[in-house]
């Protein structure tokens, strides 16, 4: 493709039809803080911690892509990572068995989907309030579990590979996002699944029409999300050496929050994971750089807000955009 | 009679391609002027001229002989122009009178005058012939009452100028005499229409004067008496495309093999079972009027409704057919009635709507093989001349022609046996249609079959081998394509009614 100079319209299209929106405030972002902390936030040691926290929000990020691009939103989430947590460290503190763990922990999150998944489609459930509903549920179940009390874990292994280590320098936390974000944009770019996920967020009817089975893609996509983040609540049980109802409060919101900023339509029947773990990373840079610079958490708060809500902003823009340019199209064909 | 309405010259380009070149027209008071020529001939740009959608690049629009400027739509609506679009614009959820008043409702005092506005709403509806209550939920009515409501609004409104687009589109037949009805109603109360629609014998018979649009230009500007549906198609084409609604014998006649045996077939929602046969590289028509069963007969067929007794056999052997998947394994393929709704993903590309079905077959181990991708669609796209400047084109911004084409295209790439068509150039130009038609019988003369279903008995009358009438649900006649030579249209409008 040639770039054209010229044309300031066709370079505003290409700038926004890439969703690059979310990389232009990153990099603006970043350059800001960097400009105005120095050292203190441009220094590999404080990069790397930035990774650390943005993990969990990442890797919940990728299911919650395919979540909202199928047309769905999944809010229980947070609770699941919560759930998955305490599960781990219960099964650790009795058995000891890494795999063990692993696998109730998973099983917490495709339990949590499954029962999303068939309520939404079977009972006819609106996904909001399915997994609105769920929320409670199971950060209840987490909080019973142990009668709230934390759980520590004591098995090094485990901390070490899903939290606290480092290989080559470079934190374990990091290296399961890679994972995650790949195994994402390989299921949402290269296989038919991502195809049929986006048919059906863009037109359910349409997608059914062609075959595709909206029902099952849709119990598909919630076990997805319930599984991401139960994996999610096994990093949050590994980083903080213990397993805690409390794990994953808000994320749900974080989460959307990155997913939206990283160019995916609210709408459905668009989605971008590349974009939504930059959201993530975005959101992770805000929230140090307001801590490093000193602001008291009411101040992060409002600031955090606005910045989400100024992002978002710029990235309905281009659909309004996009929409109008094809209203227009259309009329002159 | 003296124009109420004049446009003078009017030009307009989009991207500095010429859309709309030196265009005059005319509207008189009580006047109904058809708007006609195909897709992408400019009528729909011409109108969003007229009411301020669109700024023109020259020429002038006169309202009572003065010169006028609409900066938009609504400031076209305070001179009392309205239009009736072709997708509703009412909102589902409110009743009849609360979408009439919407955001011009009477108050009393700071409350709404609630009693006020649905008297209002009772005379505006009797005015127009039609006995509902103002009270009734909008999405409760049927489409054609939904109608009237949109036209009740527009008179509410103290509209002088009403512009109907495709208003018939999806309406029954007695639903569009009810209409027509009301339009010659409105006449004698001096309200002026422009009339777009693809369907010629309406025009005939509803329209005053007929402006005929090519390429943009005015082709022909006659009053509708002096006019046949002949003359239209041909100012419309330039008389090419007559051959295209007359039957051509088949390159390879129908077979006498089964293709397709339906046996006592109980659908829900139909009454008494259905049976018929389809030959291998036989064309069937089921002609019906809305409502007649003839889109639950091809969604049964393609597993979308169910079945609760009877037999379906495919090329010899017994299918159960519970799902689409079912329906797609034993080589059934459907194009929906509607291609916004149900055939296409309109913000995704040509190739993700066009290999949607196949996605599935076109692996490379577990991944999508992007490149044969690519290549099938590219070659449907040729095949069947899509107008697109590539496949990665968004598909709401191709014309309605070119999206039912990459409809087609999609299920010609699974390679069905069985095509079943519902309505399929519901919308579309002339030029489309024939290529539609053409696209079909080809398909057919591979050995494949067709199940046709449409509301152009014209159409269906060159198209097909054989023509099943269906009325309320019962298989009430047959002709074969000796006795379709023998009918005229009217003959076979006759049997569908019943």
């Amino acid at each position: 493709m040639q770039f054209k100079v010229n044309s300031f319209t066709d370079f505003k299209k290409r700038l926004f039809s890439h969703n690059i929106i979310v990389y232009i405030a990153l990099v603006i972002i970043f350059a800001f803080f960097a400009l105005t902390l120095g050292s203190t936030f441009v220094s590999v040691n404080n990069i790397l911690n930035i990774t650390r926290q943005t993990a969990m929000i990442s890797i919940m990020a990728v299911a919650m892509t395919f979540v909202i691009s199928a047309g769905l939103i999944d809010l229980s989430i947070g609770s699941t990572a919560a759930m998955s947590a305490m599960m781990v460290s219960v099964i650790l503190r009795e058995t000891n068995s890494i795999a063990l763990a692993l696998a109730g922990g998973i099983a917490v999150g495709v339990v949590v989907g499954l029962a999303n998944g068939l309520l939404i489609t079977k009972a006819k459930i609106p996904a909001f309030l399915t997994t609105l509903g769920m929320m409670g549920i199971v950060r209840g179940f987490a909080m019973w579990i142990t009668n709230t009390a934390a759980v520590p874990i004591l098995n090094p292994n485990f901390n070490f590979i899903f939290g606290t280590g480092n290989i080559a320098g470079i934190p374990v936390l990091l290296y399961w996002t890679v994972v995650f974000g790949a195994v994402g944009y390989f299921m949402l770019n290269k296989i038919p699944f991502g195809k049929h996920v986006l048919a059906t967020g863009g037109n359910e009817t349409a997608a059914r029409f062609s075959g595709v089975n909206t029902d099952r893609i849709k119990i598909a996509v919630m076990v997805l999300s319930g599984a991401f983040a139960a994996f999610a609540g096994i990093l949050y049980a590994g980083r903080m050496q213990a397993g805690r109802f409390t794990f994953g409060e808000g994320d749900e919101l974080s989460v959307i929050a990155a997913v939206i900023i990283g160019g995916t339509s609210m709408a459905g029947g668009t989605g971008a994971i590349i974009g939504a773990i930059t959201g993530s990373f975005l959101m992770g840079i805000i929230n140090n750089g307001l801590i490093l610079a000193g602001f008291t958490v009411s101040q992060q708060m409002i600031i955090r807000g606005a910045i989400i809500i100024l992002a978002v902003a710029i990235g309905s823009r281009y659909s309004h955009f996009k929409s109008n340019k094809s209203a227009e199209s259309r009329k002159a064909n | 009679m003296k124009p109420i309405l004049e446009m003078k010259g009017i030009d307009k380009s989009f991207n500095g391609i010429p859309v709309l070149q030196k265009i005059d027209f005319s509207l008189g008071e009580g006047q109904v002027v058809a708007l006609v020529g195909g897709n992408g001939a400019g009528k729909s740009t011409l109108m969003k001229i007229l009411t301020g959608v669109y700024a023109r690049d020259s020429g002038r629009i006169l309202l009572n002989g003065k010169s006028v400027n609409f900066s938009s739509y609504a400031d076209a609506n305070r001179y009392g122009l309205r239009m009736i679009f072709q997708e509703l614009s009412l909102v589902p959820t409110l009743a009849v009178y609360e979408n009439i008043f919407l955001n011009n409702e009477i108050r009393k005092g700071f409350t709404l005058d609630k009693n006020k506005m649905i008297a209002q709403t009772n005379e505006l509806l009797e005015s127009l012939g039609m006995r509902f209550s103002p009270n009734v939920i909008t999405a409760g009515l049927d489409v054609g009452y939904q109608q009237m409501t949109e036209i009740a609004k527009a008179l509410s409104a103290k509209a002088k100028i009403l512009v109907l687009d495709e208003p018939t589109a999806s309406l029954s037949d007695s639903e569009v005499k009810v209409l027509f009805e009301t339009i010659r109603n409105l006449k004698t109360q001096g309200v002026s229409m422009v009339y777009i629609s693809h369907r010629m014998n309406e025009i005939l018979e509803i329209s005053d004067q007929v402006t005929i649009l090519k390429d943009g230009k005015v082709v022909a500007d006659e009053s509708a008496k002096n006019l046949t549906v002949a003359d239209m198609v041909s100012h419309m084409l330039g008389g090419s495309a007559e051959k295209r609604f007359a039957w051509t014998p088949r390159k390879n006649p129908p077979t006498t093999e089964d293709m397709l045996v339906v046996q006592e077939l109980k659908i829900n929602g139909l009454d008494t079972p259905i049976s018929f046969n389809v030959k291998k590289g036989e064309v069937v028509g089921i002609a019906g009027l809305m409502g007649s069963g003839r889109t639950e007969i091809l969604e049964t067929l393609f597993g979308i409704r169910q079945y609760t007794a009877g037999k379906i056999a495919v090329d010899g052997e017994e299918v159960k057919i519970k799902n689409v998947s079912d329906a797609v394994n034993a080589g059934i393929a459907l194009v929906p009635e509607d291609r916004r709704t149900q055939g296409l993903v309109l913000t995704h590309t040509v190739k993700h709507n066009a290999i949607l079905p196949v996605l599935n077959r076109i692996k490379s181990w577990v991944m999508i093989d992007e490149k044969r991708a690519d290549a099938i669609v590219n070659e449907k796209v040729s095949e069947l001349n899509v107008k697109t400047d590539s496949i990665h084109k968004t598909i709401s911004l191709l014309s309605g022609g070119n999206q039912q084409k990459v409809v087609l295209g999609k299920w010609l790439s699974s390679e069905p046996k069985i095509l079943l068509l519902d309505e399929p150039t519901a919308g579309i130009d002339i030029g489309a249609k024939g290529e539609i038609t053409d696209i079909i019988r080809n398909f057919a003369d591979t050995g494949n079959s067709v199940i046709m279903v449409s509301s152009e008995l014209v159409e269906m009358m060159a198209v097909c081998d054989r023509i099943i009438i269906l009325c309320d649900g019962k298989i009430t006649g047959e002709y074969t394509r000796e006795n379709i030579a023998d009918i005229t249209e009217e003959v076979l409008q006759n049997a569908i009614q019943g």
